[in-house]
């Protein structure tokens, strides 16, 4: 499978937002805090990308944001994903009554809109990175046991996996070594999808003034920040906007890259 | 020339001669359509009021859960709502005087402690009864009886005894009070048929406008009342308040037009929108403060001393400038600003001083473990940053002050009032004696400092039942010292009111009691 | 019995123990909110006298289990009771709000929906082609935006430079159908741009997949045109993966859009609801949680069944 020229720009940009926040302190021209201008100046050889609100530098907001914003993001789609695809393939290796509760529990978390459930369970539980990941975590786990649930069961109707269950091994064995394996692709194309709608669900929390808290600022908590001059045409909340927008649209197209490589694996005629 | 152009300015104010047509003529004579424009504003302005039209403001402060009672009304729009539909006793006037409204003439004893209203006749309610004194009194007991919830509860509890005796209303006090009618000025405190008290939301009152639409947290409409005993307000056909509670939507509602009024201009935004077109930034200075507020009666905040270091630890001129966007002015560790009748101006504004900061803190023989300040993003516009800015300074003078977020949910209940350290802010009140007795007698309801001071009890109570203007001042003045020197309120600043006001708008008038003229915008203003 | 008609009374039934258990946990979310409702509503300025007025006044010092009860015996004869904070009636309240809520998704869905799909169709016919990286492009750009951002997006374009709509977008009983639409155009543009990329993609994805299947190369081979394929063959084989993906728009287009609500001022469900929450106001809170719920198990009930009927595999089981 060759690497397509969306998809290289992609893993391009992709690459380059993780290694800004790996290395934020390094590249970052100002210190996250400090007041380096005025209200909203334009964009400048001193300021690349101009100022903020209280005349911080918008580009070093930006790179120390996108530090909170990728781990927040990624850590969450971890969790979901680990907690997600777990209980989806123990509900498709089991079965029946297994199967028949946790489908159920799925089914009453999403029945519920998660904006709301987040709005509630982080005005009662203190704001802190780790309570944000683990609800945005488990509140997009839902939809992972969904996928994970569809995907493993085609699977688990297959021979080999048949043939595991009367060779005696284990539920968590037959999980691990047959179904993962397999299922593995769909998941990792799934894993991109996830990661951005994270993204954009910390930006929307934070938006609404329940997800990253200050002094630590992430991109959506940014645009709040910035956005009443957005009427006045001023420039400082598009630029973390079009971040968020840009870190999701390079991952999205690696993601598509990698689905449609599962798919050509798959022997089709390739799309 | 000049004449012409007076001519002709007069004739396009009144709406004979086409605006465009003017603007035109200005051009023939070099004059830029920007000055044409204001200058027919003003003009029009000139002309006085103008009867008819709708006009709309769009209000931040109102939920879909507001209700109708005046009693419960705690947040902008309910408060907006009942100025425009009821009427008080009394108002008070932007320059700090009573005026008259439902009563008509105001009397006391000789030592302030018995109070005659009477009551101004043929005036109805939009129901069509007449207003009595009968319905005062029963407005008055509904708000200060033992089950009511009201808002007026701690302001009414003070009166002993009330009587109605033909169009007089005589209310007899537990003790001495000056300020008497003020308090009944208060916003909950609208009469209502028979006190309001078989349907206290009902919404019927004696006001300028009768209530059409109530959709709580999105509109509320009111036509005019055309037997409103005052022809002097209440120009417009309709008014509507719209609730919008983002500022980004207000502002751009505001400038589209359409809304004519908005409360709550972001600091960040104001000079921007000064320059938008059609648009004018009203900054009034008002009473209110945002404060960070000890309980005197915890450790380590017990200790005078390490309230005087953290008081003397705050730049407060740094506050004004970033957290109010020089909107605003610097606090003085008493509630009370220029905006009071009686506020003596020679008490020396207290300066950032991180020596003398750090020697208070020593000498507090403090343990040098953190000292929580908890704030949350609703604790006052700003807060967080006011408080990590203070944190800084506090932290130059070695004071170990920290800052702890809390969510905003739960805030009022959890933290203010619970917790000894946290930020917090007041909306102020119409006189001196009504702020002391709510927050910082010892036996105030709201004593968030947990002031206990009897020489400052006597004093605020002395004061009270003063009617001579200038002793009344010097024991205010005493009063705002001792507050100052030993009270748990650390006052950093005073909050401007900014509006934005379209210039459609005439009879703005910069009024320091509330936001939006004291709640009366709707009511006061006229469309040019 | 038809086995579609008893798997519908199955599905049907099932909904309502999960809107049951819905009511319970909404319940218990609330309770464990902080704070209690009597001071919630009077703030900051309240007297401790007033609370306990209050308290006494809205039941609040009964037990959670009774007064959970209590309700619930009430929704079931049809009474939702009175809101704690206002004391207006909330079948009364919700009822209005929900055709609110009901006018913007509708109107969304109704531009969006036949969009997404004629997008899908032209992507998946000209895959790989240029037609189909601009669609996706475009689509791949609007699914990236947080929503608010689109929402301050159009209020600067629309209503600041080129002022054709109003940034508030409150609609009233009384007004018109063209005033109506004309209100929510922003917050219709908004979701639309939100939901149409996920559609369009299932849509191009679904296809994509179903023509790799050997029927569609029997048709190529009969000469159909690859539009006819797409249409006659791809698309109804395909429909199932398409209508739950749209459903579940649907479904976010009613429960979700809080934020599109509080951006735009629109009086609907959603800011009905937060505004509860935040003064515990339990009652409504249940309520407008049901109602949510419902809808969602309701367009799910209705995506099951579609792509039952739409799909002979699953129509007649072995």
């Amino acid at each position: 499978m060759k690497l397509t020229l969306s998809a290289g720009i992609g893993i391009l940009l992709t690459a380059m937002f993780v290694l800004s926040a790996i290395f934020a302190p390094l590249i970052a021209p100002y210190p996250l805090d400090l007041t380096v201008g005025g209200v909203w100046d334009a964009p400048s050889a001193k300021n690349w990308l101009g100022t903020d609100t209280i005349g911080r530098d918008i580009l070093s907001r930006l790179i120390y944001g996108g530090q909170i914003t990728i781990f927040v993001a990624l850590a969450s789609s971890v969790i979901a994903f680990s907690l997600g695809s777990f209980f989806g393939f123990l509900a498709a290796v089991r079965g029946g009554w297994t199967d028949q509760i946790l489908s159920r529990i799925v089914d009453l978390m999403m029945a519920i809109p998660s904006p709301i459930v987040a709005l509630v369970l982080l005005s009662v539980l203190p704001l802190n990175l780790p309570v944000l990941i683990l609800v945005i975590g488990v509140l997009d786990s839902t939809r992972v046991f969904r996928l994970a649930r569809a995907v493993s069961m085609d699977i688990a109707v297959m021979d080999y996996v048949e043939a595991a269950k009367l060779r005696g091994e284990g539920q968590i064995w037959v999980i691990f070594r047959e179904i993962l394996p397999n299922a593995l692709s769909p998941l990792v194309a799934e894993f991109g999808l996830r990661f951005i709608f994270a993204v954009l669900f910390i930006s929307t929390l934070s938006f609404l003034g329940l997800g990253v808290q200050p002094p630590l600022a992430d991109w959506g908590g940014m645009v709040k920040e910035n956005k009443d001059g957005l009427i006045y045409g001023k420039s400082a909340a598009l630029m973390p906007a079009a971040a968020i927008a840009a870190l999701a649209i390079s991952v999205n197209l690696v993601a598509d890259w990698v689905l449609s490589r599962t798919t050509s694996l798959k022997g089709g005629r390739g799309a | 020339m000049q004449d012409e152009m007076k001519h002709l300015l007069m004739r396009t104010a009144r709406g004979t001669f086409s605006r465009r047509g003017f603007i035109a003529r200005c051009g023939a004579l070099g004059i830029s359509a920007a000055l044409a424009n204001t200058l027919i504003a003003q003009a029009v302005r000139a002309e006085g009021p103008k009867k008819g039209g709708l006009i709309r403001a769009g209000i931040a402060g109102g939920e879909s859960t507001n209700s109708l009672d005046p009693a419960l009304a705690a947040s902008e729009v309910p408060f907006v709502t009942s100025e425009t539909w009821g009427e008080m006793l009394v108002n008070v006037t932007p320059d700090g005087k009573v005026d008259m409204r439902l009563a008509e003439e105001v009397s006391s004893s000789a030592d302030a402690s018995e109070w005659t209203f009477r009551i101004r006749k043929g005036v109805e309610f939009h129901d069509g009864k007449t207003v009595t004194a009968e319905d005062v009194v029963a407005t008055l007991k509904r708000h200060t009886d033992e089950k009511s919830q009201s808002g007026a509860l701690g302001i009414v509890q003070g009166i002993s005894e009330m009587s109605y005796e033909g169009d007089m209303v005589k209310l007899k006090l537990a003790g001495p009070n000056a300020d008497l009618p003020f308090l009944m000025a208060d916003y909950h405190l609208v009469i209502q048929p028979g006190g309001g008290v078989d349907n206290p939301a009902a919404g019927i009152g004696a006001g300028p406008y009768k209530l059409e639409v109530f959709e709580p947290g999105v509109r509320i409409g009111f036509t005019k009342n055309p037997n409103y005993f005052d022809d002097s307000i209440g120009h417009a056909d309709q008014v509507e308040i719209l609730v919008i509670n983002d500022n980004t939507a207000r502002t751009a509602a505001l400038q589209s037009g359409q809304v004519h009024m908005m409360n709550r201009v972001d600091p960040k935004i104001a000079e921007l929108l000064k320059g938008a077109p059609g648009v004018q930034v009203k900054s009034v200075a008002g009473r209110g403060h945002y404060v960070f507020i000890m309980h005197c009666d915890k450790a380590p905040f017990d200790n005078n001393d390490l309230r005087m270091a953290l008081k003397l630890g705050i730049k407060r001129q740094e506050m004004v400038d970033k957290i109010l966007g020089g909107l605003g002015s610097i606090g003085n560790d008493f509630p009370i600003n220029a905006a009071y009748p009686l506020f003596d101006d020679t008490i020396p504004p207290r300066e950032y001083d991180a020596a003398q900061a750090a020697e208070f803190y020593k000498k507090s023989g403090h343990d040098g473990s953190p000292i929580l300040l908890r704030v949350a993003p609703g604790a006052f516009p700003g807060a967080v940053d006011a408080a990590n800015l203070f944190a800084a300074s506090a932290q130059a003078a070695g004071i170990p002050l920290q800052v702890k977020l809390e969510p905003d949910d739960g805030y009022w209940s959890n933290v203010w009032n619970v917790e000894p350290f946290c930020a917090s802010y007041w909306g102020g009140r119409p006189v001196q004696d009504q702020m002391y007795s709510t927050a910082y007698l010892s036996t105030a309801d709201w004593n968030d400092t947990k002031f206990k001071n009897a020489t400052f009890d006597d004093l605020v109570l002395a004061a009270r039942g003063e009617l001579d203007e200038v002793k009344r001042k010097e024991e205010y003045s005493k009063v705002a010292n001792i507050l100052r020197d030993e009270g748990g309120l650390i006052c950093p600043m005073f909050n401007d009111f900014v509006h934005g006001v379209r210039d459609e708008i005439g009879g703005w008038i910069d009024d320091p009691n509330q936001e939006l003229m004291n709640g009366r915008g709707l009511v006061k203003t006229w469309l040019v | 019995m038809h086995p579609i008609l008893k798997l519908v009374i199955q599905r049907v039934a099932l909904g309502c123990l999960l809107l049951l258990a819905v009511s319970a946990v909404i319940f218990l979310g609330v309770e464990a909110l902080p704070g209690d409702t009597a001071q919630a509503i009077l703030g900051q300025s309240a007297t401790p006298q007033a609370l306990e007025n209050l308290r006494q006044q809205m039941g609040l010092n009964e037990p959670a289990l009774v007064r959970y009860f209590k309700w619930l015996g009430g929704v079931l004869t049809g009474d939702l009771g009175k809101s704690l904070t206002n004391g207006t009636d909330i079948a009364t309240a919700i009822g209005q709000r929900l055709g609110n809520t009901l006018f913007l998704a509708v109107s969304a869905a109704v531009i969006s929906v036949p969009l997404a799909l004629i997008l899908g169709l032209v992507a998946a016919r000209y895959a790989g082609r240029w037609p189909d990286k601009l669609i996706s492009g475009i689509t791949l750009t609007t699914i990236s935006l947080p929503e608010f951002v689109a929402a301050y997006f159009v209020i600067y374009l629309l209503t600041q430079v080129f002022p054709v709509f109003l940034p508030v977008s409150m609609v009233f009983p009384g007004m018109s159908l063209g005033a109506k639409l004309h209100a929510v155009a922003l917050p219709v543009i908004v979701l639309v741009m939100v939901v149409l990329a996920h559609m369009m993609r299932m849509t191009r994805a679904a296809i994509l997949n179903v023509m790799q299947s050997a029927y569609i190369e029997t048709a190529e081979l009969k000469g159909l045109t690859p539009m006819q394929v797409i249409w006659k063959h791809a698309f109804p084989n395909a429909i199932a993966p398409i209508v739950s993906v749209v459903v579940l728009n649907l479904a976010y287009l009613v429960v979700g859009v809080v934020v599109v609500e509080v951006v735009f001022s629109y009086n609907a469900l959603g800011q009905y609801l937060v505004d509860h929450v935040t003064k515990r106001d339990l009652p409504v809170v249940q309520a407008v949680g049901l109602v949510f719920a419902a809808v969602y198990i309701g367009l799910n009930i209705i995506a099951d069944v579609v792509s039952i009927v739409a799909n002979p595999r699953l129509r007649h089981p072995k």
